[in-house]
This record gives C-alpha cells, structure tokens and sequence, in this order.
C-alpha cells in the first residue's frame, strides 16, 4: 500500500498500479481514451493529464499523463488545477476538431465515451473555423460497420486486435493527423474477436453492424444478465431487446470468465432467437398428418392422456436446456427413464471428465486462471474453434513467463510498449498437439500433428516422463519422445501451468491422458489447472445431473415399454444415426417436443410445445469449469413461449400429477434441485432469487430513458396495460424499480453517473480488472477433492494404423458454423464454410484427388457428397469433416468412412 | 577565448576521408590510446571535457554513457544518430563526406567505453550518397581490423551496422529512431523507461548525434583539458554551424561554441545579400525560437547564450531572413514542415500542428481574424510540455516565438484584408 494526495486528499493505493487506474477506483473522474485496464497505458490520447507536484512545497508543479505515472508513496497530483483542466480541454478539443458530429446518426449514440468525455473535459465551445477531413470506409465484412471519420485515433483498436487478439489485418496507416485504423484493403475481418472492437472503440468507427439490420437506440432496449449459448465456455453477455426481437448482444464482465471480451460467435449468435425458425405457438399433428398449431389450452388437453401414467414416459433433455429443464424432467420420468440428450461419445467423455475433476488431484481453471498460466500444453482441441474465449485467454497466457524479466528490470507491467519492448518476440512455453492446424498454432512453441490416440500416446508419455507411476507408451519413436522430453521439460519448470483437452475429437483415451499429465504434474500444495473443453452451454450441467445417453435410450426402449417420449430442446438426429433415431421414434404413440427451434426432430414430433430461449427464459447453465451460472429472460413475450420446465409443470398438472404443483416460480425449482441433487447443493448462489430487492424495489430491465412505456402496445389497447409480472427474478420489465449499480450477477447496463458507455465499468468493480463489486457472479460446483483417489489411467492406445480401404473420420469444428444456434443468424452463416472434406496430400496422391473434386463419403450415419480440401497436416489414413454445417449435422463423428468418386 | 582557426572536424586535409590519408593524420591514435584506458575513464575524461550533444538537446555526453549499465546480461547498443532531419541543418553530412573515420573512431571509443558490442549508424533515407560514402569508410575500418573481431589488437570486438532511414523526420528522434530499426512505426516512446536502460530491442541503448561521437577522438587523444579550453567552457568545442538563408556566403562553418553570431553571418557567411538589413534570425535549427534581427547583437553561438536570449542553440543551424522577408509566411512554411512530419501518436501534436498550419495559412491568404492569432497562441501553448516527443514543443517554439515577436506582421495581414474589404 502507498499514500497519495490527490487536490489535498489522502489515499491509500496499490502503488503497482497507474495514477488514472488507481483515481477511477477511488471515483475520481479523469476523462480518458487510450488507457484499458486489460491492454494497459501508452500514454498516446494524452486526455488523462493531471498535475504533479515534486513534494508540499512545489506549487508549480508538472503537468503528466496520470495512466503514465505510477501510484507510487507520496505522489502529489491535482486533478483540479487550473492549467491541468485546460490542457484536458484542449485535448478534447483537438479530438474533436474533425469529429463529423454526427451524433443523431451515429450507432455509438446512447453510450458514447466520446460524448462523455467530452462533457467531462468541458470543451462546449468549437474555435475550429477549416473543413474537416474525411475518409473512405471499408467493408470489412458482416459484423463490423467502419465509419473512419469519427475516430479520434486513440489506437485502442489496434492494440486490441493485434497485440491482445493477435489478429494481422487491421492496422494503422499513415502519418500526422492522417491517420487510418482499417485493413489494408477491402475485406472481412479475419480475427474471430473483432466483435470486441466495438465496445473498444470509444467513439462510433467500429459499431455492430448486425444491430443496424434492426436499429433501435441503445436506451429503448430491455437488457437483462445473460449467458452465452453458443459454447461451453459460458461467458456472460447482456442480450438487449426491442418489441419482442433480440437486437443485440453485449459483454458482461466477469472477472474469472470472459473479463472484458467475447467472441464472434457468441456476440454474432443471437438472431436465432429472432429466426423464421422459431417455433412461436403450441402445435399439434393433425388428422391429415400436418403439423398446425393449435391453442395451449387444446395441446395440452390432447396430451393428458399421453402424460397419464409416468410408467410410460421416457424423457430426453439437453445440453442446451437449462439445468431447471432437465431436472424438472428427470424428476417426472424417474431417473431410470431419463436421458441427458447427449451422444454415446459424450456422454461417456462428460462422465469420464466430471470424475477426474472430482477426485484426480487436478483443478479445473477459470478463464482467468488460464489467461494467469505460464505453461500450456493442449491435447486434441483447435480452441479457437471449440471454446473461442478459452483461446483468447491462452494467447494471454504466453506472456506470462516472459513477464518475469519486465519484473525483474522493474518496468511496470501496464506500461504496455515498454513491456512490449522488453519481451519482444519471447513467448512462453505453448504446445499444441492436435489432428490438424489449429488457429493457436501461431503462437505455439511446438505443434504435433497426429491422429487422436497418437495424440493421447504424447500425452501418457509426458505423464510418465513427469512420474514414473504413471505408465509408460510402448514402440514411441525417437522424435515423439524428444518432444514429450521437451514439453515435460517446461510444464516442469512452470509455475501455472494449464493443460487442455476435451471431448471435440470424441476420443476417450485423450481425456485420460490429460489427466495423467496434470496428476503427474500436481504437488501436495499445488493441483494442476486441468480443462476440458465440453460443446454446449450446458453439457456439464446434464453431466452433473447425471443419466444415460441418447445411445442408452435408443438401446433401452423395447424393455422400457413406453409409448411417450417428451424431448426438450433437443434435436436427436445431431447426436444419433438417423437409421436408428428413425427406429427409435417409431416406438412411441406420442412425441412431444418442447423447443424453441425446428429441426429434424420436431418434424417427427405429434405434439410441439415453444421453449424459451435465453431471450425468453431464466435458467442456470453450468460451463466448462463447473461454474453454475444464471440468465435472465430479457424480455417478456408476447407469444406463449415458457421453460420447458413450466410446459412440464402445466401439462402434468392438467394431466393429473400434482409433482409441481408448488412450483410457482424458478426459485421453487431451484430450491428443489439445492435439496435434491448433491452435485447442485450451491445452486441457489448463483444469482440473487426473485425475492431480492434493493430500497425494496424490484431490479429494471429497461433504462431510466426507455420510450414507449405506455404507448408500446397502443395500437392494440389505448389504455395504459399493466405491465407484466416477472415471478422467476427480481427484475421488472420496464424501466420501475432500481436502476442504479445491481449486484453482480444482476448486472444488465454498465451505466454510471457521468459514465455512458461501457467505461462505466470500473465503477462496478470491487477492484478495476478484478473481480465485480460483491464477488464475480457463479458459483463453482466442482472443487478439487480435500483427499483424492486416483490411479493413473493405464489404457495407453496402440498407434494408430492407418487402414488400406477406410480413413478415420474426425469432427473439425468451426467458430462460425459447427455450433446449431448460432448458424441460424444470416451473418454468421455467411462467414460459415461450405462443407468440404479434409485429406492428405499423400492420400490424395493415391486416390489421384485434386483440390475442389468432388467425392463420396460413406459413414455409419450416412453419405455425403464433398469437395477435396488437401492439406499437409493432417495425418495419413485421417480424413476430416467440418462438424454439424447445415447439410452436414447428422454426420455421426468420429467413425470410418470410405470415400469413392 | 581560443582561436577560431581550430579545426578537427572539418580540418582542410585532401582526402581526408581516405583511412591511409586519416591515419597520416594521427587517426585512430586514440582508439589506440582508448582500448589501452579503462572503460570507466574514458566516460570519466568525457565528463570531464563537458562535451554536449550535438543532435539538438546539449545533453552532456559523458553522463549519458553513464547511465549504461555495467554489468549486464543483456546486450548493449549504440545508436549513431545520422538521421539529419532538421531543416537548417547540414553539417553531419559534411563529417560523413570529408571525415567519415572520425565518426568511426569515435564510435568506437563510445562503443568500447560502454561495453556496447554492436553499434548501429541511422542515416537519413535521403543520404543516400553519404550513405555511400559511411559504407567504405567503414569497410576501409574494417580491413584494417579498426571494427570487427578483436580490434586493433585488443580483446575488444565490436560491428557497425549502417541502417537507411525511409525519409521521416521522426526517426530522428532517439526512441523512434530505435522503433525504426526494430520494423516497427517510427513512433517515440514514452519515457521513462530511458533508452539506456530499455533501448533498442529492449536493451541498454545509448543514442548519440554524429558531430558529437565525432568530437571524442580529439578529447581522448588530446584530453579533456585541453578541449576544454576551446569555445565555452560549459560547452566546449567546435560546432558545425551551418549558415543558409539571405547571406552571401552560405555553408557549414566549424567555429569554437560562443562565436558571436553577428560574426557568423556577417563575417564568416559574408552579411546579407544586397547589402539588406537583417530582420530576423533562427539560430539552431527551424524548431529554435526565431530572433528579432536587430536583437542579437552581443549574442553568442552557446547553449547558455542563447537561452538567455530567447532561443536554443539546437543544432547550430543557422537561418538568416532579411528585410524582405514575409514572416508569417516562413511560419507556415516552418509549421507545414512539422504538421506532415509529426507521427501521428500523440494528440497534441498530431491534431494541433494541423490546425496551427491551417491558421496561419489563412491569415497568410488575407482571410484571417485578430481572434486567430490569440487561437493559433493558445494551441501552441498548449501542445509545449505536453507530448509523447520534443517535436510537439519543435512545433510550437517557431509558432510562439513569431507571433511574440513579430505579431505586428500578423495582425497587418489581418488588418489589410479588412480595409480592403471595407
Ligand atoms: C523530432 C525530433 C527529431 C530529431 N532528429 C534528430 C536528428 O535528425 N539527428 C540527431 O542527431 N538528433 C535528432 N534528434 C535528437 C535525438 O532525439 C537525440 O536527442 C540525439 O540524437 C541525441 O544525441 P546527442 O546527445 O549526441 O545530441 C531529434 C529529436 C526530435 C524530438
Ligand atoms: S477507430 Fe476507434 S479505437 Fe480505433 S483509434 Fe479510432 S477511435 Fe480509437
Ligand atoms: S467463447 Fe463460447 S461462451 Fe464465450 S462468447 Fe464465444 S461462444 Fe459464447
Ligand atoms: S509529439 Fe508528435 S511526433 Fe512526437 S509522439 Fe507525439 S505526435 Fe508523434
Ligand atoms: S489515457 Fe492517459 S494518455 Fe490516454
């Protein structure tokens, strides 16, 4: 702690810490730009000045850049001296002598840190008499709208996409105050977190592009806290809406997940929510065999006699169902009849790696744990396309043993060009062994390209050469052991290591092999970072609800005897063979589905009913690090859309079952899965239950400035309406009731007096950069065991031989397309790849191929016409195939395949 | 006082640039003489002899080797400052032509006094001649094993590297200057940390101009006694005065510090064309403050002299405007110059020497207003202290300086537009 006199006062500071970052924790307001707490100060916009005094006696003082001095003992400044506030001013007025003023048009209005600041530094008068200049914009693809003319080159672009994200093709150009933040040409942004531009950029040059397909200002939506659905990473979002469709996602700081960023998939995702695909209103299969929909009241009143006696029901749930939704259901049908809706491959991976995180001596890491790591070693996941934030945070973690020498040379850590100066090109130790490229491959120290039990094989050899119980790998070749040498090596030397593995591959023995490197690793007072990458919003939140695959249902069914099957948000031809899915279905007299989607499966469905999703329901998801986490309905709607577990709830209560009849709201349901399942006894501190209040008001999900509160639904009723009720949460759905800082978990506006724009954020944090005010919203599930049983897994697999008639087939993910919900939005189906088939060059040689032929490929679950994508990377005897592309989603993987012409 | 006719920068040897024609003259007898001392009291003999920089700022030289590191793990750089951009100044590229090996010889004294094992000369994207020129010199240097592995018979090893600039003035500026080397945008960096100890790929760097690594093979060979004794005492030596603007006889003159500048022009640079009188004077450079002409009688060609007389010594370039000459319009010529070289990194330069330029261009065209002048200050006043790097405060010296002192000039363009208008 250091002591530090701002105009006359005293406080205590963190003195490893700027001057600017350690005022805005104590609330004083400096305006700035260029600072970011995640991407630390280089003191460019000059906006932040104050002035310096070398002791009491020193009146004249100094002027400096308050994000450019350290908070160190017995620094004098003034924020309020004279000379300090017109130099403040005149910077703001320099920034705006070419800004066009195009407020009433710009997309940054409503949440303009331009504006803001602006105001704060007290320019309001212009002395600039010249024309401005003006500059081309680009197209630079769906996502992104580029407007260069109000950019007040404060270069937190750029400093974001390449030195934080790593991306090469945007940039600075020119020189003097023609300056140009763009690419070099034209073009599609290529980083898969250039959505973060967004927020970065303090004015109105990077703005959502997909909001303006559906404009509505920032202070006429209705937010709510959210989470991302789009992985299972969970990373928190704020999804913001306008008469009844999603307009746009927002990140949510958490400081153990996403911190300040998302990526495009998860910001991008949303308009699925908004998708002609959408099913709106109960439905049932008619005479004539159509699907048509029909009045709740009649659905469910056709289905009592379905839901009569439970002996007959068998229930599948979802990864991408809230845990409330599978609980409610496993509840109903009994644990012996219910099904978590995973695939045969994961299920059993999910069941394997809940297991090792309980009682291995391992740890399962935060996102921010990860990004802290200074030793990486992944095993079989292309991050960036299986969990995207996962891959932003390890691109953090590569500086993390580098930083040792700026310590060391005592430079600041958040003086970012003189770090950047100091570490030039050195990284730290990244090792990536996987099926093909990866996009991490970049910043790797070494890659290894095998097929997935070699990959698995890499890993049991590191295992042993960590500690010798754990088994050894026969027949290794000398170059494989040299590598497992080297990585042991450094994971060794490090202090935080992580390791990374997951169920992408669909291989068992990868998931033990991981495990054995980071027990191999563990000390008694140190347990190794172990994560695994899991698909969905909520597979962890299935697995640790436990029960059988759809695999099992599949195989159970004769003797079960049933003839309802209920399925919620789940569509089984993505996770089973179509042949025997098809089978399965033809067992039962009724199938009701509850979803908020069509797909293969609602069409076989005799009865539907409208999910929710995350626009229109609460529900808690639990990510890949076991963090159970909560979302918000953001919006009420106007169709009869519920939760799952409600239809349940209603259709049983008619049908006769008084099982729910106590659960009026989400806390009855979470209270009962707190007493019921061990695995949830924390569930209920996840967020804040709907009793929860502030100065006894209820939380607003509109802001103070929302327009149309009485007048919305005027062409339909010209008498002010009661607005609805919302009995799952403690929030309103209009602007009534505390609008001011919510606790953590409730957040859904970063808006702080004088604070318009996200920058409002520090005053949310209990610590800037660290975690929110009241604790990081979620609660973990999974903590290490106090006493760990654990033997090393032995199952090291043979090398892999490749076949002379069939290739292994293995799943290759892709940020835009491989994930169900998100393909649904326009934009990110456009950045989607066409479906292709990934070979060999030697295996081309072969089969004569060329790039761009088009071949047969013949799996268990199917066959598809492909184009040929050669590539030097993937193993000889491996094909791969782009996993769940529209047209591609019932490709069973992994499996053998042939492939003929 | 010494005697104006020493000269060791510039002596008028034939050929001196030729190393055999160099080594005749006693050339790198003080290498010899250098590699034989200490380390530690070569940089003590060059603190003691008050040698100051040459590249603008007079940052005395020994104290800045000083500041190197002893002992490190790292690798030590010296950066030789080549780049030349400043307008008004043209005297490293007479050393680079006529004494390339004074350069090298002092470098490799600095080099070796600093424990610096790769030195690194940054020439002007335009010297492209002079580049040339430095190329042979150094490989004359080293055949004869002057540079290279163990040179001149000691355990001492050390490389030159010459690097061509791309043609930006900002690359002149030390921290930019090493950005540049690096591959990156030549843009200055915000200090602290200081070069020596964060410099050039985050190594112990010193960066020094030409004239001044060109001045220490004569203070160690002859000793800081002697060289103090040229010039002023507080800053010793011969300069490089480069003379050009409305003088007879334009060039670059080597002079001791503390020639009166009255002498310079009319005795040395031969007066003023057609006999016109002398209306104003920037002594150092364009970026020093500009000199009423009927104010510097008296006034002397030193780092101290000329802070007492409302300017900067800078790097001793020296613009003589007679009579006729159009004040505001040397001004915006000045500011159009800083504008289009300032990098772009900071707002106060980036943003306000744009708008300067704009300002008094208008009032230049007849369009200005009294309120423009009092702005044009304001902004000046308010990038000066305040930026990343000194070319902010280059920018706004020539602007303050003019308008203080020759704001009559101003105003009458004001003032004629409007009485023509009315
Ligand atoms: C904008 C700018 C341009 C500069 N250009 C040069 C230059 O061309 N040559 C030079 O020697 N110094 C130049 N300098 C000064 C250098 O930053 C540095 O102070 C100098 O090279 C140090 O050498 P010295 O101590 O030997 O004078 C420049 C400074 C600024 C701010
Ligand atoms: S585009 Fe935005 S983030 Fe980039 S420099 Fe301009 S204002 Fe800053
Ligand atoms: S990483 Fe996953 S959870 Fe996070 S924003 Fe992207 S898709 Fe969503
Ligand atoms: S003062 Fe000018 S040249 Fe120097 S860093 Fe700032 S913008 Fe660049
Ligand atoms: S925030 Fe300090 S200079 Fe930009």
């Amino acid at each position: 702690m250091a002591t530090i006199y701002v105009d006359g006062k005293t406080y205590e500071v963190n003195p490893n810490n700027n001057l600017l970052h350690e005022c805005l924790q104590k609330g004083i307001d400096i305006p700035y730009f260029c600072w970011h707490p995640a991407m630390g100060s280089v003191g460019s916009c000059r906006q932040c000045a104050v002035k310096q005094y070398k002791d009491e006696n020193d009146t004249t003082g100094q002027i400096v850049m308050s994000c450019m001095v350290p908070a160190a003992d017995g620094t004098r400044i003034s924020v309020d001296d004279e000379e300090a506030v017109e130099f403040r001013r005149s910077v703001i007025e320099w920034l705006m002598t070419n800004h066009p003023h195009d407020c009433p048009i710009c997309d940054e209005g409503g949440e303009c840190h331009l504006q803001d600041m602006t105001v704060m530094a007290g320019h309001n008068y212009r002395r600039f008499r010249f024309k401005k200049k003006t500059y081309i914009n680009q197209y630079l693809g769906p996502l992104i709208n580029h407007e260069m003319n109000r950019c007040i080159q404060c270069y937190r672009c750029v400093r974001f996409y390449k030195d934080y994200a790593h991306g090469d093709d945007l940039d600075v150009f020119g020189a003097h105050n023609h300056i140009y933040f763009g690419r070099h040409e034209d073009g599609v942004l290529e980083n898969e977190f250039s959505g973060n531009l967004v927020e970065v950029c303090p004015t109105g040059v990077f703005t959502d592009k997909t909001l303006k397909e559906h404009y509505t200002r920032k202070w006429d939506m209705t937010t709510a806290p959210s989470i991302c659905t789009h992985c299972g990473v969970g990373c928190n979002t704020i999804g913001a809406e306008r008469y009844g469709s999603v307009r746009r996602i927002l990140n949510r700081y958490n400081g153990q997940v996403n911190g300040y960023f998302l990526c495009d998939r998860g910001r991008y995702g949303y308009d699925y929510v908004n998708s002609e695909d959408r099913i709106r209103t109960p439905m049932m299969r008619q005479e004539n065999g159509e699907l048509e929909s029909a009045s709740k009241e009649l659905v469910l009143n056709t289905l009592k006699e379905a839901l009569k006696s439970k002996k007959n029901i068998i229930g599948i749930g979802s990864p991408r169902a809230s845990v409330e939704s599978n609980y409610a259901l496993k509840k109903f049908v009994g644990s012996d009849r219910y099904y978590t809706g995973l695939s045969d491959t994961e299920s059993k991976l999910v069941d394997k790696i809940i297991g090792i995180l309980k009682n291995a001596p391992v740890r399962s890491p935060s996102l921010k744990d990860i990004r802290e790591s200074d030793a990486v070693f992944i095993l079989g996941e292309d991050v960036t396309n299986t969990a995207p934030m996962m891959a932003l945070a390890l691109r953090q973690s590569i500086r993390q043993e580098p930083l040792k020498l700026v310590d060391m040379l005592k430079i600041p850590r958040w003086h970012e060009y003189a770090v950047q100066d100091t570490l030039q090109q050195r990284k730290g130790p990244f090792f990536i062994a996987s099926v093909t490229g990866t996009k991490l491959d970049d910043i790797a120290t070494r890659t290894y390209r095998a097929e997935s039990d070699d990959i698995a094989r890499l890993g049991f050899a590191v295992a042993h050469i960590l500690n010798k119980d754990a088994p050894a790998v026969k027949k290794l070749n000398k170059e494989v052991k040299q590598l497992a040498e080297v990585i042991a090596g450094a994971l060794k030397k490090a202090e935080r290591p992580v390791i990374v593995s997951g169920t992408s591959l669909g291989n068992e023995v990868i998931v033990h092999a991981a495990a054995n490197v980071a027990a191999a690793l563990s000390k008694e007072d140190r347990r190794t970072n172990l994560s695994y990458i899991v698909p969905e919003a909520n597979t962890m939140g299935v697995g640790l609800l436990g029960g059988g695959s759809i695999g099992d249902a599949i195989r159970g069914v004769k003797d079960k005897k049933a003839d309802t099957l209920i399925i919620f948000e789940n569509d089984l031809y993505r996770r089973a063979n179509k042949s025997n899915v098809d089978s399965f279905l033809k067992h039962f007299k009724h199938i009701i589905v509850v979803d908020y989607m069509q797909h293969t499966t609602t069409q076989r469905a005799t009865a539907v009913l409208p999910a929710g999703t995350f626009g229109e329901t609460d529900g808690t998801f639990v990510n890949y690090e076991g963090r159970a986490q909560r979302y918000f309905q953001v919006y009420y709607p106007e169709q009869e859309i519920k939760e799952s577990w409600r239809w349940l709830r209603d259709a049983t209560l008619q049908a006769g079952h008084n099982d729910f009849k106590e659960w009026q709201n989400l806390d009855a349901v979470v209270g009962a899965i707190n007493r019921e399942v061990a695995a949830f006894r924390k569930i209920n501190e996840a967020a804040p239950n709907s009793r929860f209040r502030i100065a006894g008001l209820k939380m607003s999900r509109a802001s103070a400035r929302y327009s149309g509160r009485t007048s919305i639904r005027s062409h339909e009723n010209v008498h002010e309406q009661k607005p609805p009720d919302d009995p799952d949460s403690p929030f309103t759905f209009t602007m009534e009731g505390y609008s001011g800082i919510k606790p953590p978990g409730l957040t859904n506006l970063f808006w702080a007096p004088r604070w318009n724009s996200v920058q409002a954020l520090t005053r949310f944090q209990e610590e800037i950069d660290g975690p929110l005010r009241g604790g990081d919203p979620g609660v973990r599930l999974i903590e290490p065991a106090q006493r760990f049983s654990f033997s090393y897994f032995t199952d090291v697999p043979a090398a892999f031989e490749k076949r002379n008639d069939e290739f292994y087939t293995v799943p290759l993910h892709h940020i835009f397309g491989s994930d169900e919900l998100s393909i649904k939005a326009p934009w990110i189906g456009e950045l989607a790849p066409k479906p292709y088939v990934l070979l060999n060059k030697e295996d081309a040689g072969v089969k004569e191929y060329n790039e761009g032929d088009e071949v047969e490929v013949q799996l268990s679950s199917g066959t598809w016409k492909l184009p040929v994508k050669i590539s030097d990377s993937i193993p000889a005897g491996v094909i791969g195939i782009p996993a769940g592309l529209p047209g591609l989603e019932t490709a069973i993987l992994p499996g053998w395949s042939t492939i003929s012409k | 006082m010494t005697d104006t006719d020493i000269k060791y920068l510039l002596p008028e040897i034939p050929e001196l640039h030729k190393i055999e024609v160099y080594e005749k003259e006693g050339g790198y007898e003080a290498l010899q003489k250098a590699l034989a001392m200490k380390p530690d009291d070569i940089i003590e003999e060059v603190k003691k002899s008050n040698l100051r920089g040459r590249g603008g700022a007079c940052f005395p030289a020994g104290l800045k080797w000083s500041f190197m590191p002893k002992n490190s793990e790292r690798p030590k750089y010296l950066c030789v400052n080549a780049d030349e951009g400043e307008p008004g100044t043209f005297k490293d590229r007479e050393i680079l032509e006529h004494n390339p090996h004074a350069l090298i010889e002092g470098t490799l004294i600095a080099s070796y006094a600093m424990g610096v094992t790769t030195a690194y000369v940054y020439i002007r994207g335009e010297y492209v001649k002079w580049m040339k020129l430095l190329e042979d010199a150094i490989e004359e240097a080293y055949a004869k094993n002057y540079i290279g592995k163990n040179i001149a018979g000691s355990k001492y090893s050390v490389d030159i590297y010459v690097h061509r600039g791309a043609g930006a003035y900002i690359c002149g500026e030390e921290s930019s200057l090493m950005n540049s080397l690096e591959g990156e945008r030549g843009y200055p960096r915000v200090k602290p940390p200081f070069p020596a100890q964060f410099g050039l790929w985050g190594c112990p760097t010193t960066i020094n101009n030409v004239e001044t690594l060109a001045n220490v093979p004569v203070i160690i060979k002859n000793g800081a006694e002697w060289y103090l004794k040229i010039g002023v005492e507080k800053h010793p030596g011969t300069l490089l005065y480069g003379v050009s603007g409305h003088v007879n006889n334009p060039g670059v003159f080597e002079l001791p510090t503390g020639v009166l500048l009255t002498d310079l022009i009319y005795k040395y640079a031969g007066g003023i064309r057609d006999d016109k009188k002398l209306k104003a004077v920037i002594p150092g450079g364009s970026s020093t403050p500009i000199l009423r002409g009927d104010s510097i009688e008296g006034v002397r060609m030193d780092a101290d002299s000329l802070i007492e007389a409302g300017s900067s010594i800078g790097t001793g370039g020296v613009i003589v405007m007679d009579e006729d000459t159009d004040i505001p319009k040397i001004l915006e010529r000045i500011s159009r110059f800083y504008h289009h070289e300032s990098c772009g990194q900071c707002t106060p330069c980036r943003e306000g020497t744009g708008w300067m330029e704009k300002i008094i261009r208008r009032i230049n065209r007849g369009e200005g207003t009294m309120k423009d002048i009092d702005v044009l200050r304001d902004v000046a006043d308010n990038i000066e202290g305040n930026t990343i790097c000194a070319l902010g405060d280059a920018a706004a010296w020539p602007v303050q300086s003019a308008i203080r002192r020759f704001r009559g000039e101003f105003e009458a363009k004001i003032k004629m537009e409007k009485t023509v208008a009315a």
